[in-house]
């Protein structure tokens, strides 16, 4: 029984993991510049579709297959962000969600012309694959991997922001982008940089997805709902934010679903819409 | 009467309402179409009131429609079809259920909002896709038979019926919408739209607004709702779902939002075009759907009201 509950937290954690890598880049672009990118999880799709096409086309290895999707998404989110969103970030929120919504479904269209509706199979290498048991409890050796690498990632942006030129910059932008932009900080390229590194970071996380959540070209809005509460919840100020909303989010994602499967995905958006009551402007406050 | 010379009905409005008379008689094939045009323009008449005067966007609008459509298609299910009271008891539990969520609403920025709205629609969805016993599920509520209206006109398969219903129901409401904006309420709306910090000052309760507007909105989704379960006699999951909130928001924001009629005109544009470019294919329609988003969004703000509104203007001036 015992056992079973830190199974089940054990994959929420994992889950919770996943979400936070997908969700941070949305974090910053709402925290810099105040906008509310729906597509966001169409960068994490595009990563995930560029893991399998080098895997299965080119026999890349997964972990190389991960960098190339990293690479990808950078890319990507940094073209998209110079040719497109620059245009919207100063109007409305609902014209940056009409238009989100739009890329969405340019998105979604893309990918079923391209690779059709279906499920896209990942093979993982035999060492991720089964069980591994750590202190008598078997966990899955996958998730324990994703809890690892996004482990690494956390703390590696963490010191991107806190002990970096750049990330003094991004934490300045995001407190007061009037008074940054005075102390000569460029404000603009600051956001594209870190623009491109959040479309990265869910791109990166589209590709470890796959095994998780699936991946077939409805992705970006399937899972829209929790990247978007992943960051009201957490707020937008800082990394610990996030991660945390994201964590809570999984663990209860996965819990209801095993002990309450009739619901279904009712107890997550009860969760949300009970957590937005409570904290109407997230955990740790937030601004906009 | 503040804004009376505002309200005053001009004769572009009285041609507009011609439209769906003459099409009745031009058309006559057209009509179980058209009666569905005019469902999704009362629809979007209800989110323009929630967007266009109080500036909520919504993700989730379709959460009253399905409600609506489930009130009265359930009524009919279990064998009391009258239909206009139907479309009451619609109202009011679509009414009910956006007094409660607007609560949630008043309480959040937008970003707040709308996750809220998409999970409130995503959560009733879901609910109504897991009590099977009651909604049928996936499968869809059948056996919804609506007596005749009034007790004198059937709802044919020729949509005869269906169509002059949905349009008379569509005109009472807008009529309605339409003294509603231009009322005092209206103005006060309008304040909180132009200047939501402003509004406390002059002693007016920005909350109490939105909250009276979101449901006034929920209840006329509530009856495009049962108007469309009544029409059709049928209930489908789909009116619940992602895809309609998604679609009457871009219909109103093709139309023009913050004009009654942007919401009309966006309607039927978006339903031909629907009804020609699906055929080709239902994923070549969504790409085209975004496109057009994201073009409305960088080069036509506003929507074909504000071209018309401007054009006119244009064209006025030089007699002024």
């Amino acid at each position: 029984m015992l056992n079973h509950l830190i199974g089940i937290l054990f994959d929420g954690v994992a889950y919770g993991s996943l979400l936070f890598l997908i969700s941070i880049g949305l974090a910053v672009t709402l925290g810099l510049m105040n906008f509310i990118n729906l597509a966001h999880g169409a960068f994490a799709m595009l990563g995930g579709y560029v893991c399998v096409l080098a895997m299965t086309r080119a026999g890349v290895p997964f972990f190389a297959a991960l960098v190339i999707a990293f690479v990808a998404g950078g890319v990507a989110g940094a073209v998209f962000e110079r040719l497109l969103y620059r245009h919207v970030y100063r109007r409305s929120h609902l014209d940056q969600v009409l238009f989100t919504i739009g890329l969405v479904f340019m998105s979604i269209a893309s990918a079923s012309y391209l690779f059709g509706p279906g499920q896209q199979p990942v093979h993982l290498p035999a060492y991720l694959t089964g069980q591994v048991r750590i202190a008598g409890i078997d966990v899955g050796a996958y998730r324990l991997f994703l809890i690892g690498v996004v482990a690494v990632i956390t703390i590696a942006l963490t010191w991107l922001v806190e002990h970096t030129r750049f990330g003094a910059q991004v934490r300045a932008a995001v407190d007061n982008r009037i008074a940054a932009e005075g102390l000569g900080i460029d404000v603009a390229r600051v956001f594209s940089v870190t623009f491109a590194l959040g479309s990265a970071l869910a791109a990166l996380g589209g590709g470890l997805a796959i095994d998780v959540l699936g991946l077939d070209p409805t992705f970006p809005l399937k899972y829209i709902v929790y990247f978007l509460l992943v960051v009201a919840v957490g707020g937008a100020r800082t990394i610990k934010g996030p991660l945390i909303a994201a964590l809570i989010l999984g663990v209860f994602d996965v819990a209801g679903k095993y002990y309450v499967p009739q619901v279904g995905s009712f107890v997550i958006y009860a969760l949300m819409v009970t957590m937005l009551v409570i904290f109407p402007n997230g955990l740790f406050g937030r601004r906009g | 009467m503040i804004g009376v010379a505002d309200a005053r009905w001009t004769r572009y409005e009285s041609a507009f309402w011609l439209l769906p008379v003459v099409a009745y008689f031009a058309l006559p094939t057209y009509r179980p179409f058209g009666s569905q045009i005019l469902i999704a323009g009362l629809f979007a008449l209800s989110l323009d009131l929630v967007l266009g005067y109080a500036r909520i966007v919504s993700l989730g609008h379709a959460a009253f429609f399905g409600l609506g459509a489930y009130a009265a298609g359930l009524l009919a299910h279990h064998g009391y079809g009258e239909p206009l009271s139907g479309l009451v008891v619609a109202a009011v539990v679509a009414a009910l259920a956006g007094a409660l969520a607007s609560l949630l609403i008043v309480r959040g920025q937008d970003l707040t909002r709308l996750i809220v709205t998409l999970g409130v629609g995503l959560m009733l969805y879901e609910i109504a896709n897991r009590a099977t016993s009651i909604t049928g599920g996936v499968d869809g509520l059948p056996d919804v038979s609506i007596k005749p209206l009034f007790g004198v006109f059937r709802f044919d398969i020729d949509g005869n019926t269906a169509y002059l219903y949905s349009l008379c129901v569509l005109f009472v409401v807008f009529c309605f919408a339409r003294r509603l904006v231009h009322s005092p309420f209206g103005l006060s709306l309008r304040g909180v739209r132009e200047g939501e910090r402003r509004m406390p000052a002059i002693g007016i309760s920005v909350a109490r607004k939105l909250v009276i507007v979101y449901t006034i909105g929920a209840a006329i989704a509530g009856i495009a709702g049962a108007l469309l379960a009544q029409t059709t006699q049928f209930v489908g999951i789909d009116v619940l779902g992602f895809a309609r909130s998604a679609d009457i928001l871009i219909m109103l924001v093709l139309g023009g939002a913050g004009y009654l009629y942007g919401g009309l005109v966006g309607a039927a544009i978006f339903m031909i075009l629907q009804d020609r470019l699906s055929d080709l294919s239902a994923a070549y329609w969504q790409f085209w759907l975004g496109m057009l988003l994201v073009l409305l969004v960088l080069f036509a703000r506003g929507g074909v009201m504000a071209v018309l509104v401007t054009l006119a203007a244009r064209w006025r001036k030089p007699r002024a």
